[in-house]
C-alpha cells in the first residue's frame, strides 16, 4: 500500500459520512444545523472515547472485548462512591481512572506473560467487570452531586442555539490526543510495528511486553473515562449500562478504515466511524416511525460494505506493487 | 569467482574482531554444539557452513544470546561480552539479519530504520529529520528510494538492504547474515554482495550463512565448517578447494585422485532409454524452485537424487508428485501428456510419496499401525467405498509380515513404534496402493543402523518387482548400493547424471563440488 491507497479507506469513510449527512439534510428540513452536529458529538461522546482506545488495540493486532463492561462498572462505582460512601466526585473520577487503568494493565500482562490470545483474556475481563458491577448493585442509582448538575449545564454556547457540552469536549480532546500519540510518537510507531509483525518488532529491540501492557492500559483507562462521561450523560450508575458497546466500538474502528488484522488505520477514521453510527441513529429519531433496530441493520450493512471495500483496495495495492518492484533500486 | 579477488584477507591480523571459544550447548542430553570456536577478523566475510542440524543456527543464537549457551566465551575487540537477548547483542555491536526480513512491512522505510530511536522533540517524532537521515543512510548503500513509502512496497532485496542498513547504523561492528540470499534472484544477490563489499571496506566483520557454494567462493575470505555440532574445520577460501569443502561438510575422507577420476567418468554421459519410461519429465521446472530438468523413471529402475541440503532434491520430488506445480516443461506418463497439478492426480496415476519429515508429514501418531497402513489406499478409493474391517485386517497383517514390522501388533498406536518400524509402516501405506512409482525422501533418516539395511533390502526388492523408484538420500554409501542412476543437484540445478560404473561415492562428491558453470546463481 502506498501513501495514497493507505488514506483511501479514511477518505471513503469521510465521503460516506458527508453523503449520509447530505441525504439527511435533504430529507429533513432543519437537519443541516450546527445544533444537530453538536448533539451528534454529545450523544456519541462515550462511544468516541472508547473507540479511540480500541483503535490502538486493533492496530496492534489485538482486540478488547471488556470495554463495554468497564464502562458499566465505572458508572456503578461512581454512583456508589459518590452517593453511598460520600467520596467527592473529582476524587471518585481519579479513583475509577486508576482502577480501570490497572485492570487494563492486568489484562495486557496476562496476554504477554501467559501468551494468551487477547480475545480470551478480554472476554474474561468482560465477564469479570460486568459481574463486579452486578455485585455492587443491580439497580440504577441516581447521582445527585452538585458537580454533576453543574457539569451538565456547562457548555460552550455556539451560534444557532448549539452547545458544545463537556462530554463532547472530552471526546474531542481524546480524539486529538489519540491522533498525536498514535501518529507522532515512538509509542505510536511501536503500536503499528506490533500489528505489522510481532516477532520482527521484538527482534528490532522494541520492548513488546511494555508496549502491549500500555496499549491495554490505555484502552481500559479510556473506557473508565468513557464511564465518567456516560454517568454525566445519564446522571446515574447502572450495572446494565453500555452492554455491547465494545462491539459498537469495534464496528466504528473497522468502518473507519482500520484493518481488523492490525497494522493499518487512523484515529480520525474511527472518529468518523463513530459519527456515521450516530448519524444513523439521528436519522431514525428524526424519522420517528422507524424502529430503532434499523440502526443495527444499517451498521451491519455498512460493516460488510467496508470490509469488502478494504479487501478490494488491498488487492489492488498488492497488484500494483507487483508491477512496481524491481525498478526500486537505483 | 576466484578467491584471489579478496584483497583484504588480512590473515595475520594480530587483533581479531570477534573471538568465540569453547561454545557448547546441549538440548536434553543431545549435544547441539561441542567446543566450537570461530575467529572473525576486521573487514572479513566469513562463511559459516554445514549440513542441516550441523549447529549453525544454534551457534548464531548462542552468540546473540537468544539461546543461553552451556559454556564458551565471546570476545569483541578483546573485551568479553555476554548479550542476553537480540536487543543486547545489537547494543554490543553484534547484529543479525535473518532470511525472513525482520522488519515491520507496514511501516515506512524511515520508521523501520529508526524504530525505537527516532529523533524526537518534546516526545514527538521529528518526521522530516528522520526521513532526511534515513535517505542519507541508504545513500551510503547506493539506494535512492522514497523513504516515506511503506517497506512492503519494495522488493525483498531492498528490504534486506534496509535491514542491513538498520543493523549497521546501530553501530554494528559484526554483522551476521543468516541465509539472506535464499529468497533472492541472481541480480538481487549481486546487489547484496555489493553492499557486503562496502561494509567490508568499512572494516565490519560479516558472518555469512548460506547453502550456495558458488556464493561462498564469490565473496567469502574464510570458511568455517560445522558438522554434528563440532568444528569440522576452518580455512581461508584460497586454501580450501571445493572438493575438500564438500568432504568437510559431509565428513567423508576420500583420496583426491579417485574423486578426480570419478568426476571425469561422471561427465561422460551414458546409457538410459533401454526400457520404455513409465513416467518422463522433459524440461520440467519451476522458476525460483528448481531449474528445468529431464527425468525418466522406468519400471524396475532406481533413480537416486544426491546433493547438499537446499540443492533442490526435495523440491524435485515435490514437483514430480504434483505437490508443487511446474511452470515449464511437460510430464508424460504411459506415453500421454499429463498435468500434474495436485498430489491427488499423482496418486491417481499410480504415484506414491514418502516425505522426509516422517513425524510431521507422514505418520498419524495417534492412529494404529493398521489405520496408518490403510490410509492412502482408502484415500485412493474415495470415502464412498470404505474398506471393510476384514479387508483392513488382511492388508495390515500382510504388510506387517512382509516388512517385518515390530511389534507385529496392528492395533498399536504407531507413535509407540521405533523410527525404523514407523518408516516401514509408512512404506507399507504406499505399497498397499500398489503404486507404479514410489518416491522416497530420505527413507533412512533418523532410524537405527540395522533398520537401514532392511529398508535398503526392501528398496532393492521393490525394484525387482517392477516398481519405479525415485529416492532422495544424503547417505551416499547407500545410494550407490541400490541406484541404477544418480542425479546430482547443486544450487537447484540438476548438474550431473551418473549411470552404471560411474556411480561411486567419490564420483557423486566430485559432482557436488564441481566448479561447473551450471550454478549461474552468483555469476
Amino acid at each position: 500500500m502506498n501513501a495514497t491507497s493507505r488514506l483511501l479507506p479514511v477518505a471513503a469513510t469521510t465521503a460516506v459520512f458527508l453523503i449520509g449527512f447530505l441525504i439527511c439534510s435533504l430529507t429533513f428540513p432543519n437537519f443541516a444545523s450546527l445544533r444537530v452536529v453538536m448533539n451528534l458529538f454529545t450523544d456519541n461522546a462515550f462511544l468516541g472515547i472508547v473507540a479511540v482506545g480500541m483503535t490502538f488495540v486493533i492496530i496492534s493486532g489485538g482486540i478488547d472485548l471488556s470495554v463495554g463492561s468497564v464502562i458499566g462498572f465505572s458508572t456503578v462505582f461512581l454512583a456508589i462512591a459518590i452517593e453511598r460512601w460520600g467520596v467527592p466526585p473529582l476524587a471518585a473520577f481519579a479513583l475509577i481512572l486508576v482502577i480501570s487503568a490497572l485492570f487494563g494493565a492486568a489484562m495486557g500482562a496476562a496476554i504477554e506473560y501467559f501468551e494468551l490470545p487477547p480475545f480470551i483474556v478480554t472476554l474474561a475481563g468482560m465477564f469479570l467487570a460486568r459481574g463486579a458491577s452486578f455485585l455492587m448493585s443491580t439497580e440504577s442509582i441516581p447521582i445527585t452531586a452538585d458537580l454533576y448538575s453543574h457539569l451538565a449545564e456547562q457548555a460552550l454556547r455556539l451560534p444557532g442555539g448549539a452547545r458544545l457540552t463537556v462530554p463532547a469536549m472530552v471526546m474531542i480532546l481524546v480524539v486529538a490526543g489519540g491522533m498525536v500519540l498514535l501518529h507522532l510518537t515512538r509509542f505510536g510507531a511501536n503500536v503499528y510495528a506490533l500489528g505489522g509483525s510481532r516477532v520482527s518488532t521484538a527482534l528490532m529491540g522494541v520492548n513488546v511486553t511494555r508496549t502491549t501492557v500500555l496499549i491495554y492500559t490505555l484502552s481500559s483507562a479510556l473506557a473508565g473515562l468513557s464511564g465518567i462521561v456516560f454517568s454525566l450523560y445519564t446522571s446515574s450508575g447502572y450495572s446494565l449500562s453500555a452492554v455491547g458497546v465494545e462491539l459498537d466500538a469495534i464496528a466504528a474502528v473497522v468502518i473507519g478504515g482500520t484493518l481488523l488484522s492490525g497494522g493499518y488505520g487512523f484515529v480520525f477514521g474511527t472518529f468518523v466511524g463513530v459519527l456515521i453510527q450516530g448519524l444513523i441513529q439521528t436519522y431514525i429519531s428524526f424519522d420517528g416511525s422507524l424502529s430503532s433496530w434499523w440502526a443495527k441493520i444499517a451498521t451491519g450493512l455498512l460493516l460488510f460494505a467496508f470490509i469488502g471495500f478494504q479487501q478490494v483496495t488491498l488487492g489492488l495495492a498488492r497488484r500494483s506493487r507487483r508491477h512496481a518492484t524491481g525498478g526500486a533500486h537505483a | 569467482m576466484t578467491p584471489s579477488d579478496t584483497p583484504t584477507d588480512d590473515r595475520r591480523d594480530p587483533a581479531p574482531l570477534l573471538e568465540l571459544a569453547g561454545f557448547s550447548k546441549s538440548f536434553a542430553g543431545f549435544k547441539a554444539l561441542d567446543g566450537v570456536r570461530l575467529t572473525l577478523r576486521h573487514g572479513e566475510v566469513h562463511a559459516l557452513l554445514g549440513e542441516n542440524g550441523a549447529g549453525k543456527s544454534t551457534l548464531i543464537k548462542c552468540m546473540t544470546g537468544v539461546v543461553h549457551r552451556d559454556a564458551g566465551t565471546l570476545r569483541l575487540d578483546g573485551a568479553l561480552i555476554a548479550p542476553r537477548s537480540a536487543a543486547e547483542a545489537t547494543q554490543a555491536g553484534l547484529a543479525t539479519v535473518y532470511q525472513e526480513v525482520n522488519l515491520a512491512p507496514n511501516l515506512s522505510v524511515a520508521q523501520n530504520l529508526f524504530l525505537g530511536r527516532q529523533p524526537t522533540r518534546f516526545g514527538l517524532v521529528r518526521e522530516g529529520e528522520m526521513r532526511r537521515r534515513a535517505a542519507a543512510v541508504l545513500a551510503g548503500f547506493d539506494l535512492n528510494i522514497d523513504v516515506a513509502a511503506p517497506l512492503e512496497s519494495y522488493s525483498v532485496a531492498v528490504q534486506h538492504i534496509v535491514a542491513i542498513a538498520r543493523a549497521v547504523d546501530q553501530s554494528a561492528r559484526v554483522l551476521i547474515l543468516d541465509e539472506p540470499t535464499a529468497s533472492l534472484d541472481a541480480h538481487e544477490v549481486e546487489i547484496l554482495f555489493a553492499v557486503m563489499r562496502k561494509l567490508k571496506a568499512r572494516g565490519i566483520g560479516i558472518v555469512f550463512v548460506t547453502h550456495f557454494l558458488d556464493q561462498v567462493y564469490a565473496i567469502c575470505d574464510r570458511i568455517t565448517v560445522l558438522r554434528n555440532g563440532r568444528l569440522a574445520g576452518s580455512a581461508t577460501t584460497a586454501e580450501l578447494p571445493r572438493l575438500d569443502l564438500v568432504k568437510m561438510m559431509l565428513g567423508r575422507e576420500l583420496a583426491h585422485a579417485t574423486a578426480e577420476r570419478a568426476l571425469a567418468a561422471a561427465s561422460g554421459e551414458a546409457a538410459g532409454g533401454r526400457e520404455a519410461a513409465f513416467a518422463a519429465f522433459e524440461g520440467y521446472g519451476k522458476a525460483g524452485y528448481v531449474a528445468p530438468f529431464d527425468l525418466a523413471l522406468r519400471p524396475g529402475h532406481v533413480v537416486g537424487l544426491a546433493g547438499l541440503l537446499g540443492s533442490g532434491r526435495t523440491e524435485t520430488t515435490r514437483l514430480v508428485f504434483g505437490a508443487a506445480t511446474a511452470d515449464t516443461g511437460t510430464a508424460i506418463v504411459d506415453g500421454a501428456k499429463v498435468a500434474l497439478a495436485s498430489p491427488a492426480e499423482a496418486l491417481h496415476l499410480g504415484f506414491g510419496y514418502c516425505p522426509e519429515e516422517r513425524k510431521t508429514e507422514g505418520i498419524v501418531a495417534e492412529l494404529t499401525v493398521r489405520e496408518n497402513i490403510v490410509l492412502a489406499l482408502q484415500a485412493k478409493r474415495g470415502a464412498l467405498k470404505p474398506l471393510s474391517r476384514r479387508e483392513q485386517d488382511e492388508i495390515a497383517a500382510r504388510f506387517i509380515r512382509l516388512l517385518d514390522i515390530r511389534p507385529p501388533d496392528p492395533e498399536r498406536p504407531i507413535g509407540l513404534l521405533s523410527g525404523g518400524n514407523q518408516q516401514k509402516a509408512l512404506l507399507a501405506r504406499w505399497l498397499a496402493t500398489q503404486p507404479r512409482l514410489l518416491i522416497l525422501d530420505e527413507p533412512t533418516r533418523g532410524i537405527d543402523v540395522g533398520a537401514h539395511a532392511e529398508i535398503i533390502a526392501l528398496i532393492r526388492r521393490l525394484c525387482t518387482e517392477g516398481m519405479a523408484l525415485l529416492v532422495v538420500s544424503s547417505e551416499l554409501e547407500e545410494i550407490v548400493t541400490y541406484a541404477d542412476e544418480v542425479i546430482v543437484l547443486r544450487d537447484r540445478h540438476h548438474v550431473a547424471r551418473l549411470t552404471g560404473e560411474a556411480i561411486t561415492v567419490p564420483g557423486i562428491l566430485a559432482a557436488i563440488a564441481a566448479d561447473a558453470p551450471a550454478g549461474e546463481q552468483a555469476a
